[in-house]
């Protein structure tokens, strides 16, 4: 099958890299095959129709005849284009001047709504906010439940005065929220509304009343990011329905192309606020629209990567390992430092996805077991400090040792030290710059290719089955993609090939 | 109808109940058993299906904006410029040329390509329990599914138990908990909150072989199938349930507003449990739900069912030939 979006404009500009100037006719075949992908991608047809026909504006015209390559003048326009419908520069979520902030969701039933409340409360909360939530879905069998169960697994009320199941006024129940939320002091107020359909006139009619009767801050549209064709309709119905401040596109950790993202904020001009990638209650970030262009460009969401990083990677022992890798005297130690400082920075998985070239490894990444960091630990905590300074004094014996103290296998220690051997060696190419440098993260190409080659063996031993490690070879690809990776280019999601 | 399902007689049941005479019981050849035939009430989804062709009025010239609609429809690239090259051929040996008659040609074709030879629920085998595992992303409407379909199956008169192998999901039991009282369903619950899903199959498929009853509805979290600890724990359930009964349908259910993530879907969840049949919800929206056309087209399963709503009611069987009346619409221009 075709890979992502992402792999498929690649797979484009591939072709397109390889000529010196561009004729009308090679725009043209680039075009077409934009079109394409974008359609398999599910962006709305009218959204693919003005985009390919503002890309070829300005690709034919002068600007790119006279750069200096012109193939890579089209992939600037094509990411610019992208840029430009998602909604241009990153939105922040409106508070109130005066408490409390009032926040209502909207959507299509099914589109996450319910769990979403829960995972912008945390995150509120995390930010020094009292959030509270408000159960005015009374509509779907025990919806009203399932937002206590997720108020009580995050430490958030609930405002629920009504049981749901059809019983009782969601217009009612929104109304005296805000009342409560003066009274008790909280300072957001988070209103979970029943799904419903944009056809449906007198729920839309129902959005509309609670609207009036919260008068919020945003009005958060939040759409599955699966969703095909209609999502112009929908995304076209509430607005004018309801009337939406902002989007939060969910479900982004399936292996769905997310064209939606591009109808939506094409259709509706509201931009994009929030991706939710997961049924974790953390799985959940801000949403950076030249972010999503470059991943759709297969640059790989670099910039989030490296702020997730920064947030809890401590400069200074990255520093310090940097100054270790040049000089060749990483151990075991180090590896197991890193490792942890990894885990600081919350899943590893949706860090690796992030990556450049992700796209062909992003199934493999699904797969990865964060487990293995405790089964590693183990291993290394099993061992003397010569051991851990001297990875080559590991001899049969001592590893038997190691495995024993660990309550693990020696295959399982040899594995750990193949890997450690790997890692250190990979990180090595990195430190002497042998792929994009990552402020603050040293060598998580290598890191990467490590751990998920570990599980991934694992996995093959446990079934007995073939040989090869199709993980690895995925993280070797998308290192080989890297090297690949267009320069130059002013915008900013091309600096990083530089 | 064409074909006819069969439960187990119970003491309770009248006499015998008149059957078609066309279609003979499963009971004959398995002597042991009684069946007797089940009437299923009638629906439709003829209303809910809103015409997307409304607006262009057909000629032979124009025929390549058929290809658009239908790729607004989800059908996909590759099978919408399919089905206009056949609606081409078609209209060229028969010499079609109003409005009319290309109409019906487009219905015709779409109509072939959904048309399957076991698009009814495999409800007539006689071996009871029918076990119904219900599988899907998240939110597309399994749960609700369920609760409309134990509701029609008990109108018919089968016994209808349900298995509540979602232990994941925040309320997920309670929710399908109102479903089944609503339906007048027996349900089998997780012992704990957060038990192995694959547990809980296994005791509603003894339940049900012990207490007799006619259809077992298993009731799985919602799971994105690029998850491969998520699609493995499915397998275990499919597994432990075989161990006891063969499962006479895998339900995928599809939501009408997926894209093209539904063919990667279905692909996905038959490599897992096998899918026989789909489901297709939320058809009362503005999305037609193309995709089960390439879906078809790719892999061979046809849509068995659809829902229209949110109410009990809102369901039906699937009918090809009225989805593609319905999506092609006959309206004079
Ligand atoms: N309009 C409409 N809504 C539907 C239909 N089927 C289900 N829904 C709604 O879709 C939402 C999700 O339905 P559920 O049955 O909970 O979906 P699920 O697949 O069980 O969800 P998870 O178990 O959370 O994965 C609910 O709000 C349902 O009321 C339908 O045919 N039409
Ligand atoms: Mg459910």
């Amino acid at each position: 099958m075709f890979g992502n979006l992402s792999d498929r404009l690649v797979e484009t500009f591939k072709n397109l890299r390889t000529k010196g100037k561009l004729s009308p006719a090679d725009i043209d075949t680039t075009l077409r095959e934009i079109r394409r992908a974008l359609l398999e991608a599910d962006v709305a047809l009218e959204v693919v129709k003005s985009f390919v026909t503002a890309v070829r504006d300005r690709a034919l015209s002068d600007e790119v005849s006279k750069a200096l390559n012109p193939a890579q003048q089209v992939v600037q326009i094509v990411d610019d284009e992208l840029v430009q419908i998602l909604g241009g520069e990153q939105r922040k979520l409106v508070f109130a001047k005066t408490a409390p902030t009032v926040i209502m969701l909207a959507g299509l039933q099914g589109s996450g709504k319910t769990t979403l409340a829960g995972k912008l409360a945390k995150w509120l909360k995390e930010q020094g906010q009292t959030p509270i939530l408000v159960a005015a879905d009374l509509q779907r069998p025990n919806a009203v439940n399932q937002l206590q169960v997720v108020g009580d697994r995050i430490d958030v009320p609930v405002f629920a005065p009504e049981p749901g199941n059809g019983v009782g006024d969601p217009v009612k129940v929104a109304k005296e929220s805000i009342k409560h939320a003066k009274q008790k002091m909280f300072s957001v107020v988070i209103v979970d509304t029943a799904g419903r359909l944009g056809v449906d006139k007198e729920l839309m009619a129902e959005a509309k009343a609670i609207r009036q009767a919260v008068n919020p801050d945003e009005v958060l549209f939040v759409i599955d990011a699966m969703i095909g064709q209609d999502a112009v309709n929908v995304a076209r119905a509430f607005d004018e329905g309801v009337g939406i401040t902002g989007v939060v596109l969910s479900k982004l950790d399936g292996d769905a192309r997310g064209g939606a993202a591009l109808s939506v904020s094409s259709v509706t001009g509201k931009p994009i606020i929030f991706s939710s990638t997961g049924e974790g209650m953390d799985d959940f970030e801000q949403f950076y629209p030249d972010r999503m262009a470059s991943r759709i460009l297969d640059m790989g969401d670099v910039l989030t990567l490296i702020e997730q990083t920064q947030k809890s990677f401590d400069e200074a022992s990255a520093r310090e390992m940097a100054e270790k890798l040049a000089k060749d005297t990483f151990t075991l130690d180090d590896f197991l430092d890193q490792m942890q400082q990894l885990r600081k920075m919350g899943s590893l998985k949706s860090m690796l996805a992030m990556m450049p070239g992700a796209g062909q490894m992003r199934n493999q990444l699904e797969n990865f077991d964060e487990r293995e960091i405790d089964r590693t630990e183990a291993i290394i905590r099993s061992m003397t400090k010569a051991e851990r300074l001297q990875p080559k004094i590991l001899n049969g014996s001592r590893r038997s040792r190691i495995a024993k103290g660990s309550g693990m296998t020696v295959t399982d220690v040899n594995s750990l030290v193949n890997r450690f051997e790997q890692a250190a060696k990979m990180m090595k190419t990195v430190a002497k710059g042998g792929v994009p440098q990552m402020p603050g993260m040293p060598g998580m190409p290598g890191m990467g290719g490590g751990f998920i080659g570990g599980r991934g063996k694992q996995k093959d031993k446990k079934k007995g089955s073939k040989s090869g490690n199709p993980a690895k070879r995925a993280a070797e690809d998308a290192g080989r993609t890297l090297g690949e990776k267009p320069t130059g280019g002013s915008g900013s999601s091309f600096g990083l090939g530089q | 109808m064409a074909f006819q399902f069969w439960k187990k007689k119970k003491d309770t049941d009248p006499a015998v109940q008149a059957t078609d005479a066309a279609v003979e019981s499963p009971s004959a050849t398995q002597d042991h058993e009684e069946l007797v035939a089940v009437d299923l009430p009638k629906r439709s989804a003829r209303n809910a299906i809103k015409s997307i062709f409304s607006r262009i009025k057909f000629d032979v010239e124009n025929l390549e904006l058929i290809e658009d609609t239908l790729i607004q429809a989800d059908f996909g690239l590759e099978a919408a410029s399919e089905i206009v090259s056949k609606v081409k051929d078609l209209a060229k040996s028969r010499a079609a040329k109003t409005n009319q008659e290309l109409r019906q040609i487009l219905i015709e074709v779409i109509a072939q390509g959904l048309e399957h030879p076991a698009k009814a629920l495999n409800l007539s085998s006689g071996a009871t329990p029918y076990v119904l595992l219900v599988v899907g992303v998240n939110g597309v409407g399994k749960t609700t599914t369920i609760g409309k379909l134990s509701n029609w199956l008990a109108q018919g008169g089968f016994r209808v138990t349900i298995g509540a192998a979602d232990t994941f999901r925040a309320a997920a039991v309670d929710q399908l908990a109102t479903w089944a009282s609503r339906a007048g369903a027996k349900l089998v619950k997780p012992i704990q909150e957060g038990q192995d899903p694959a547990a809980v199959a296994f005791e509603a498929t003894e339940q049900a072989v012990r207490e007799g009853a006619d259809v077992l509805i298993i009731d799985t979290a919602g799971r994105l199938q690029n998850k491969s600890d998520l699609m493995d724990q499915l397998g275990k359930i499919s597994r432990v349930i075989e161990k006891q009964v063969k499962i006479a349908e895998v339900l995928l259910v599809l939501d009408a507003t997926t894209g093209q993530n539904g063919l990667t879907q279905a692909k996905a969840f038959t490599q897992i449990a096998n899918v026989t049949g789909i489901v297709l919800t939320k058809l009362d929206g503005s999305a037609k739900g193309g995709i089960v056309y390439s879906v078809q087209r790719e892999l061979g399963i046809p849509v068995k069912l659809v829902g229209t709503g949110e109410g009990i009611e809102d369901f039906s069987f699937f009918d090809a030939a009225e989805f593609a009346a319905g999506i092609v619409g006959l309206e004079e221009a």
